[in-house]
């Protein structure tokens, strides 16, 4: 099917399935945002129209380029900016008019936020004194909170005394300490090298699963959203392009930003000339043939579409049923498991097929004319933007 | 120290060698003043003069009378006394406005920054006669001319732009979002300043006071104008003394005050170094 929406703005236009999908919070929902604008010139909508529920514990995470909207989003649940229109209601309680201290939120900031003066137990103890606790209780959570991120021996040490990543574990530990049923994270990881960013994914993610905790989650790293979430709401140009599960986001894009913004994308641009029961025909650009793809965002026949393919699903050496198109080989590039060959398709020489390292596959040389297809549930016809 | 490079050129070696007169110069013109004070204190004559025993080291031409007179005469000891009870309320009233003012303009949506901090700072720029002159019209208008109160307010007008500057500077490199951070973990507002901005910016508030404070108790211009006989200061009393009694006993006043400036300069030092090896600031 094909949605186009025509937003209120009149700027985007579009296909996106965040809008519809949550537009009627459910009543379970744990964070509901309804109809939030956020301006903050009021001029332009930094955040236009969001519609999101969030279930409980569930790991969402909000994905997106940098002034996407995406970290104004966190901060308006986290309370440190405010919504220009809308509301958000937390445990089906609006909390547009809660200040900050009293939302009971659990936040990692960017930068760890650690207090300088005080020692990782005294930071973690912060929010408990907060909350008056007996000094005992105070204690044993600020061992347990320790011991959770295996940083048991550093509670009378600085913060400028640790490293980046040992850091990190604190500010996490500091969030969970006073048991919030809600935790935002905010690009946590940004500052950490590639190994250690990886085991701490796995590390938010177990936590995630042993503690029951709802996650709000922001990353402009795909990988990582889609390492660890539930549930994945790609931003653009303050709107959800698509609010979706990490399979369903990367195998079934609902339009052409998500489909190039998630994983890497093959695009084909063209004119749709039917469409039959949800498949479009699409005549390529250049004559270069005539195909078919999922009819995804593409609008009515006679107009452009962008097809996306991922580089893994396209045959080599496809027959006429499997929508073939010539090609031919410009470069190989090895990398063990897989090779990478780049073929020009279509007269544009950025096609990219990725091809497994076995035996089964006769060896490809560059310049070799040959054809690549695919099935046509893998292409998909989205918008031509 | 990094010598001279074999390839200088003789003027490099020129100004080498000028660069350090020049500066050893300005440490002699600038210190020796007050360092001669100290000996000239002890003297056993009324002179401000080295006498000819004091040149030859005998113990005879040294005495204390001059310290004697200082703590035993009644207007030295009243002058010291008022010094004691404006300088400290004076600073505390500096502090507690200069931070406050700083914190506020250090945010950026406050308009006109710029002019109200040019206005807050203008007692530490505008010519102190003139300061000093403005204030004993105001302050006689509103009745507090010649009062205890009038001469802590002044002087805390005078300390409150050093507070601000100090306290800017050091706000320069606060992270933002630590006060976040403590919002996020429960605290309100009043707990997040004095558990999370005040220990931090705690060193430019301390400079900030020790300026304050020796602003008041050096301050002689604005306290002649405001103040009474009743709020005869040090400085005051030291001036008289120049000019009406010439008595060595100012020596002794003014190498106690020395005595005094080096000791809260060395304790706040060693404060600010400890504070700053607590925070893992600096190494060691």
């Amino acid at each position: 099917m094909c949605l186009a929406f025509a937003q209120d703005f009149g700027v985007v236009t579009a296909c996106n399935r965040g809008k519809d999908m949550a537009a009627e919070p459910g009543e379970g929902a744990f964070v509901a945002f309804e109809h939030v604008q956020k301006s903050y010139d009021g001029e332009t909508l930094v955040v236009k129209d969001l519609n999101l529920s969030i279930g409980k514990g569930e790991f969402l995470t909000m994905l997106g380029p940098s002034g996407s909207g995406k970290t104004t989003c966190l901060m308006m649940l986290a309370g440190f900016e405010t919504a220009t229109h809308g509301e958000i209601r937390l445990a089906g309680r609006p909390i547009n008019n809660i200040p900050p201290h009293k939302r009971g939120i659990g936040m990692v900031f960017q930068n760890y936020a650690l207090f300088p003066h005080m020692t990782v137990a005294e930071n973690l103890a912060f929010p408990l004194e907060v909350r008056k606790m007996s000094r005992a209780e105070r204690d044993a959570k600020v061992k347990r909170a320790l011991d959770m991120v295996q940083m048991g021996a550093f509670g009378g040490r600085r913060p400028a005394q640790l490293s980046g990543g040992q850091q990190q574990r604190i500010a996490l530990a500091r969030a969970l300490v006073f048991d919030p049923a809600l935790v935002l994270m905010d690009e946590p990881l940004g500052a950490l090298d590639k190994q250690l960013r990886e085991h701490m994914q796995y590390e938010i993610k177990h936590l995630h699963e042993s503690l029951g905790i709802t996650v709000v989650y922001v990353t402009h790293d795909q990988s990582e959203a889609l390492t660890m979430s539930d549930r994945v709401a790609v931003f653009n140009d303050g709107v959800i392009q698509q609010l979706a599960d990490p399979p369903t986001l990367y195998e079934r894009p609902d339009n052409s930003f998500v489909a190039q913004f998630i994983g890497e994308n093959n695009k084909l641009h063209g004119r749709v000339t039917a469409i039959d029961n949800g498949r479009a025909r699409v005549k390529l650009d250049d004559a270069a043939g005539e195909v078919n793809a999922m009819a995804v965002c593409c609008g009515a026949a006679g107009e452009q579409t962008m097809l996306s393919i991922r580089p893994e699903r396209v045959i080599v050496g496809a027959g006429p049923e499997q929508n073939a198109l010539a090609a031919r080989v410009d470069e190989l590039i090895y990398l063990g498991d897989h090779i990478r060959c780049r073929m020009n398709v279509a007269g544009r020489d950025d096609f990219i097929v990725k091809i497994p390292n076995s035996s089964a596959h006769a060896a490809l040389r560059v310049g070799v004319e040959t054809n690549v297809g695919w099935l046509t549930e893998d292409c998909r016809a989205l918008d031509a933007a | 120290m990094a010598g001279l490079p074999p390839y200088a050129s003789t003027g490099q070696r020129l100004w080498y060698w000028s660069f350090r007169a020049i500066c050893v110069a300005i440490l002699f013109f600038l210190i020796v003043p007050i360092l001669v004070i100290i000996p000239l204190s002890f003297n056993a004559e009324d002179f401000f003069t080295f006498t000819k025993g004091m040149l030859a080291l005998d113990p005879d031409a040294y005495s204390l009378k001059h310290y004697q007179d200082f703590f035993t005469n009644s207007d030295w000891q009243q002058a010291l006394w008022n010094s004691v009870r404006i300088a400290p309320v004076a600073t505390l009233i500096a502090v507690v406005l200069g931070t406050v003012a700083a914190i506020g303009l250090s945010q950026p949506h406050v308009p006109f920054r710029g002019a109200i901090m040019a206005i807050l700072i203008s007692p530490m720029i505008v010519p102190l006669i003139i300061s000093a002159a403005g204030m004993y019209f105001f302050y006689s208008r509103l009745g507090i001319q010649g009062t205890y109160l009038g001469v802590v307010l002044a002087h805390a007008a005078l300390g409150i732009p050093f507070v601000i500057i100090t306290v800017t500077a050091t706000l320069v490199g606060f992270d933002r979002s630590l006060v976040r951070a403590a919002a996020n973990l429960g605290a309100n507002p009043v707990r997040t300043f004095f558990k999370v901005q005040m220990p931090l910016i705690l060193p430019g508030v301390i400079s900030g006071a020790l300026f304050a404070f020796i602003t008041s108790f050096d301050e002689v211009v604005v306290v002649l104008f405001v103040g009474s006989a009743q709020q005869k200061t040090l400085p005051w009393q030291m001036f008289i003394g120049l000019r009406e009694q010439i008595s060595p006993t100012i020596l002794a006043v003014a190498t106690i005050l020395v005595g005094i400036s080096v000791l809260l300069l060395t304790t706040l030092e060693l404060l600010r170094r400890r504070s700053e090896k607590l925070r893992g600031m600096s190494p060691g």
